[in-house]
Order: C-alpha cells, then structure tokens, then sequence
C-alpha cells in the first residue's frame, strides 16, 4: 500500500505500531485496560505488536500467560465482569478454536442469559489470514464464525488508522469484540492519528469512489482491490471499493448507498466462498432498496474451497490476488 | 522461496520488542537456577562427565546395551544433529520456509524412540525428527513438509508414526484416544502387549487438550506414555509460566505414576521409556515421563531467543550435551575408538550432503494439488473451482493476461 502524506494531526505509522499505540493510550487513560496472551511481555508478542508494553505497564498489566487459549479467553470473561477491560491477544486467530466455549458459549451469551445485569467488555485481538508461508492451520480467515454468533461485534481493519481507531472504539465497547487483524498488513504503514480518536463501530468507508462497479472487499483485500481499481482505471472502468471495517454490525446503507450509484457489484474476501461472510453482504443487497438498481449478478471472488497448502505457490493460488479482482471486474462491467 | 513469517514474529530484532528482551538479574538468577537443576528425582544413569551410575530398578531395562548398543545410540544421535543442522542451513539459505531445531533434545529423542517397538504407535509434536528417524522415517520426507511441498510424506501406519501437530497439546487427544483403541481391541496385557507413546512440551502441559487426555487415559487403563520433553521454553516463556510443580508430579493427581528423567542421559530416557512402555503393554498405563531437557537453539528459524534468555543459561547446559557424554564414556571405557568416531561424523557429513541435495531438487507441488484430498471423495464444487483455476492458468500460459 502507499504512504499518504501525513494530514495534521497524524503520522505515519505501521498497522503493528497503530495497534500498540491505541493499547498504549487506552492503558494510560483507563488502568481497568490489561492485556492477556502467548508471548506477549517480554518477547512482544509472536508479531511484535506489545513490544515494550511490559517496560512501560509492567507485569500485572501485560501479562504472558500459561499456553491454553480457553483459559485466557476464560479469565479474561471474568475479568470483564467485575469490570475489567481486558484485552486478549490469540497468537494466531487459528487457535481462537480452542478458546470457542468461552468466546461462544459464556462471552456472547451472558449479557442476554442474565437479563442484562452484567456486561462483557471483552475485547479479543488476533491475527488471521494467508500470504506468510504458515500453512493450513496458521492461516485461516475465520470471521465468519464470529460474526455468525448473536451478541458479538466483529471488526476487520484494513489500515493503521482503523487499527488505531477501531481498536479503541472496541475497548470502550460494553460488548465482547473480536478483532481480526491480518499478518500481512502489520508492516503496512500509513497516517494515523495523534490523538485517541476512535472509529465507531458500525460505519464503512468508502476508500475509493467509482461510477461502474462497486467492490466490498474485507481485511486484507481492501488494499488489494484499491490497487485494482488503479487498474482498472488505466482501462477506462471506474470501480468503487468500500470497505465495510465492522462485519457486525454492518453498515449496510453505505454500501448500497454505492450500489445504487454504480449497479454492480463485486465482493470479495480472502476466506473460502462457501458460506463465507460475503454472502451476507449480497443477500442483504438482495434484499434490499439497491436490488432494482443491479445491472449485473452479484460478484463473488473469494479464497478457494480449500486448507491453505503450505506451499507458496500454492498458497498465492488459494487466495484472491489483485489481478484475480481485475479480470472478474472487468468481466462483470464488460459483460453486462 | 521465500517465507518471511511463521510461527513466531517476522523478523527477530527488528521493530521495537527488540527493546523489550532485557531480564532482569533476578530474572537471570530465578532463571538459571530453576533451568538447571532436575532435582533429586531425576532418573540419570550416564551423567555428564559419562560415568555409568547404578539403578537397581532401570539397570535391567538396559541390560541388553552393551558396547556395540551404545555405539549404534550415539551414531543415531550424531546424525540426528547433523542433519537438524542441516535443515538449519537449508532454511537460512531459503530451501525451506521454517525448521524447527531439536538441537540439546537428541537423547530424549533417541532414547524414547528406541524404546518403541515396530508395533508400537507414536504420536509427535512437530520437532520430533529424532524419533522420527527412529521410526524409519526417511528424514527427506520431514524435508518435504519444512520444504512446503506436502503436509505429512510418510504413511504413518506403515511407520507407527503420526504427522506432526503443530497446534500445540491437539496430539495428546488422538493418542489417548488411539490407545484406549489398542485396549479395547485386546492388544494389551502381556510382554506382547501394544502401546503408544506422544509427545509434547513444557508449554503444552497448560492445555486442557493436554489434561483431558490424561483424565481418559486414566479412566480407562489406556496404554499410553505422555512424553513431555521439558526443554525449559515455550517460545519465551519458561516452565514456570506453566506450572507451580515439577510437571512430572501431576500425573499423581491423575492416579498413575510420573516419572522425571535425565533427558539429556540417552541410556536413562531408553531405560525409563521401556519401562514405561512395558507398564503400558501389560495393562498398567499410563505412565507420564518428563525428560528435563534443554532446547539449544532458537524456537524455531523465525525466533531469536537471545529476546529473552541469556546465553549464560545455555553455556551452562552445554556440560550437558546429550552427546558429549557418552563420547567420553566410549572413550572411557574403551566401548569405541577415535576411527569409530571419525567414522560416525564422515557418515553424518554424507547423511546431510545427500539430504541437501535431495532438498534442492525437490520438485514443487503441481497446482492441481491444491484441490486435492480437501474431501475423501470427489466433491462437485471443488471439481468446478479446479476447472475454473487451471483454465485460468492455462490462459496465463498462452500469453492471456493475469
Ligand atoms: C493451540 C496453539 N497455541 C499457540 C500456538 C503457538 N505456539 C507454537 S509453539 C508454542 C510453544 C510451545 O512450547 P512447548 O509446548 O514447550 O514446546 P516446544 O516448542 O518448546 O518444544 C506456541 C505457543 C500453537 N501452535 N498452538
């Protein structure tokens, strides 16, 4: 992705370093935010994003724990409830599997089973998706688990700044969030604000205007499909890109706000199709105020029905590629 | 091929958690004294300096090693390392995405694994290649999987030899599982009896995978030995971070024995493990041994343990080397002489030069693997994702834009 020229205000920071500054700033305004995970005190966490955290917070406050996701996920629900704002960092959202029971059956659920007497502010971070040679159980976009689950919000950053902002916005939540960061975007750098302002859940943005077509692409495919729609310009077809940044809840009149505007639609995601998130993009355009305006079925490109392979080949194949948005574009506004 | 990132960060040293890696003295002291001592209970019968100690009850489970035994263990074990080193080099040098060193652990390895039997079954973690070469595992089949040309190359039911789990504490599970198996088939109860044996480390023991296996086992009498190689680190998080007690001593609240072990004594982890394993055969499983060991190097080629160990720590295990020991003690007892040993490094030098050169001519994987055994039969959807894929790469070929 390219670096913007940082507006006032901003700077020009890493996604990794985005996300350290937001954990950074919510602990110093906030000392019921604490931070629980694999490696995340002295080593700095398996992708570098506590870093020196221990040195500035201490011990008590970033804490390594004991190799078993459940009973991180577990302390930290009952952290939660007395009123903590525990943050839990999953070294890979792979092995969110083996915290399951807590996030789905107790996190999501308590809320609602007590009546409304008690709050979860949980915020769970973890890293997802392909591209870094860690194979099929290292690799997996798993989004559409959680989004899946009543009484969890779902964020997917694209950009330091949402990784900043969302993120914070996320620890003054009073519901448990699942952050999916993606590996591939932790070196990418761009403006990020100074200050702790957040970005509220539940709001897309629009990365790209475009008259032909729109994208809705998530995670790491926002910045693929921007440099599609690059392309895509240098042949004459304006392609939109919206990136809706929270899954649940979803923004949905911003992106048929879009679909309204140009009348076609192209969605894409890294996860596999089958049942995958973006589905549920397209049925609520199915039913929705936007549908008369289609000019063209619904675009799905998303990863291959398939584990990642381990090798590289392989797994560049898997996955949507910025030339694989390309040609399906291109095929959906030539064709119709 | 490159493969910036694994299982760890990306780049060790780089960023700002590069600051962050400074103990404490308390730390290093706190550290260095709980790393190196395994404490009176620690089952030992070669020590460091290769002196042969005594034990009435091991003693008869390594009866048979004479000197031409103890030779055949140190060569396994010099291999071993000769080729974990390999893999090392290969991996800096971008022949393989990841290795995940088993420098320091080669006896633990060794000694368990020819404690096995061929009718045995072992269930590894994923830095067992020392009892992989023990089960007949041809060591360019593990490159294939570090190569990222396939997930598992050997069958491992011809070897008794599982695929490697890399989600740590899953493979305790599907052992226990598989020996309650092996009971209930009626393979267990006398000197012909089966057994299993898995592995895993420190970090694991905080599983609940790993915990739940040992509540079935013990519920039902499963013939299963819990191999735990305590090498002192889970990424950077020593054994304390896992438990207040020696790990060994848990398997008492389970209801069956535990056992700490020397893991850098091969003759003593070869003792202990048949032990255990005749338990096991003879209907008295499961056993849990703790081989308390040492990972010499890094976690894996993505990690840098300098972050958060000093390397006082390994400089102090270093007088322990697994191997060193019974070299001396070969040389000693006049069990080998110094052509023996020349011999068994010439052999490893070849040993790793034909792995290199197997390694570098590893073709890649065809792209219609991809969609290969997702299911066990045939599915339509995938069938038409395949056509769909390799169309599309066949109009790269001619020339069609990509
Ligand atoms: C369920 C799960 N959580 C986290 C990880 C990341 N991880 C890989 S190895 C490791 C440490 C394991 O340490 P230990 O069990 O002591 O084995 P060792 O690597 O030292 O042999 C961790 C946390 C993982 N692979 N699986």
């Amino acid at each position: 992705m390219t670096t913007a020229p940082a507006a006032p205000g901003t700077r020009t920071l890493t996604y990794a370093d985005a996300v350290r500054e937001a954990l950074a700033q919510a602990m110093t305004a906030d000392e019921r935010v604490f931070l629980l995970g694999e490696d995340i005190g002295t080593y700095g966490g398996a992708f570098g994003v506590t870093g020196d955290l221990v040195h500035r917070f201490g011990e008590e406050r970033v804490r390594d724990t004991p190799i078993s996701e459940l009973g991180i996920v577990g302390a930290a629900v009952g952290a939660a409830l007395t009123g903590m704002r525990p943050v839990v960092e999953i070294q890979f959202s792979d092995f969110t599997a083996q915290a399951m029971d807590q996030i789905v059956n107790q996190a999501a659920k308590i809320h609602f089973m007590l009546g409304g007497a008690a709050t979860v502010p949980l915020v769970l971070r973890a890293p997802g998706g392909s591209g870094t040679g860690a194979a099929a159980q290292h690799s997996q976009s798993l989004e559409a688990w959680f989004a899946h689950v009543p009484g969890l919000k779902v964020v997917m950053p694209s950009t330091p700044a949402d990784a900043k902002g969302l993120l914070l916005a996320a620890i003054d939540d009073p519901n448990p969030v699942i952050v999916l960061e993606h590996k591939l975007l932790y070196k990418d750098s761009g403006p990020v604000p100074e200050d702790a302002a957040r970005v509220p859940l539940g709001t897309a943005e629009v990365r790209r205007p475009g008259a032909d077509l729109t994208v809705v692409a998530t995670g790491v495919m926002v910045p693929r499909a921007l440099a599609a729609a690059e392309r895509l310009a240098g042949e004459g077809i304006s392609a939109g890109v919206v990136d809706p940044r929270t899954l649940r809840p979803l923004d949905t009149e911003t992106i048929l706000d879009s679909v309204v505007e140009t009348g076609r639609l192209l969605l894409v995601q890294e996860a596999p199709k089958t049942c995958g998130y973006v589905a549920e993009i397209a049925a609520a355009v199915a039913g929705s105020r936007a549908f008369g305006h289609l000019r063209a079925p619904v675009g799905r490109l998303c990863g291959l029905d398939v584990p990642i392979p381990y090798a590289p080949q392989l797994e560049r194949a898997a996955v949507p590629q910025v030339e694989d948005i390309v040609r399906e574009a291109r095929d959906l506004v030539r064709r119709w | 091929m490159s493969s910036p990132e694994q299982w760890t960060r990306p780049e060790p040293g780089a960023g700002p958690a590069a600051t962050a890696a400074e103990p404490t003295p308390e730390q290093v002291i706190a550290g260095l004294r709980a790393t190196t001592e395994g404490g009176a209970e620690l089952t030992q019968l070669l020590n460091p300096e290769g002196e042969r100690l005594a034990s009435a009850h091991f003693d008869p489970y390594v009866s048979d090693i004479d000197a031409e035994a103890l030779r055949g263990l140190y060569r396994d074990m010099v291999l071993v390392r000769r080729a974990d080193r390999e893999g090392n080099a290969m991996q800096r040098q971008g022949q393989l995405g990841i290795w995940v060193p088993l420098l320091g652990q080669e006896a633990a390895q060794i000694g368990s694994g020819r404690a096995l039997r061929p009718t045995d079954m072992a269930f590894p973690s994923y830095r067992e290649h020392g009892v992989a070469y023990t089960r007949g595992v041809d060591f360019k089949e593990l490159l294939g999987i570090f190569r990222g040309t396939d997930h598992s190359g050997w069958d491992f039911q011809a070897h008794g030899f599982h695929p490697y789990t890399i989600v740590i504490g899953n493979q305790v599970l599907n052992a226990t599982g598989y020996a309650m198996g092996q009971k209930f088939e009626g393979k267990v109860g006398d000197d012909d009896g089966e057994a299993t044996i898995v592995y895993f480390g420190d970090g694991a023991t905080s599983q609940g995978d790993v915990h739940e296996g040992f509540v079935w086992s013990a519920v039902y009498d499963a013939p299963v030995v819990f191999f735990c190689q305590n090498n002192q680190w889970a990424i950077s998080e020593p054994t304390e971070r896992q438990s207040r007690l020696p790990l060994y001593q848990r398997a008492r609240g389970y209801g069956f024995p535990g056992i700490r072990v020397d893991g850098n004594d091969v003759l003593a982890c070869l003792a202990v493990t048949r032990w255990a394993l005749d338990e096991c055969r003879h209907g008295n499983g499961p056993v849990l041994i703790e081989a308390f060991t040492y990972r010499m190097d890094a976690h894996t080629t993505t990690d840098d343990p300098t972050r958060y160990r000093l390397s006082d720590e390994l400089e102090v295990w270093k007088h322990k080397d697994p191997i060193e020991r019974v070299r001396v003690h070969l040389a000693r007892t006049g069990g080998a002489d110094q052509e023996f040993f020349d011999q068994v490094q010439a052999d490893a030098d070849a040993f790793a030069a034909d792995l290199r050169d197997f390694c570098f001519n590893m073709p890649d994987p065809p792209p219609e693997r991809i969609f290969a055994n997702v299911y066990a039969e045939p599915s339509p959807v995938l069938e038409a994702q395949q056509r769909e894929h390799l169309a599309y790469l066949a109009g790269f070929a001619e020339g069609g834009e990509r």
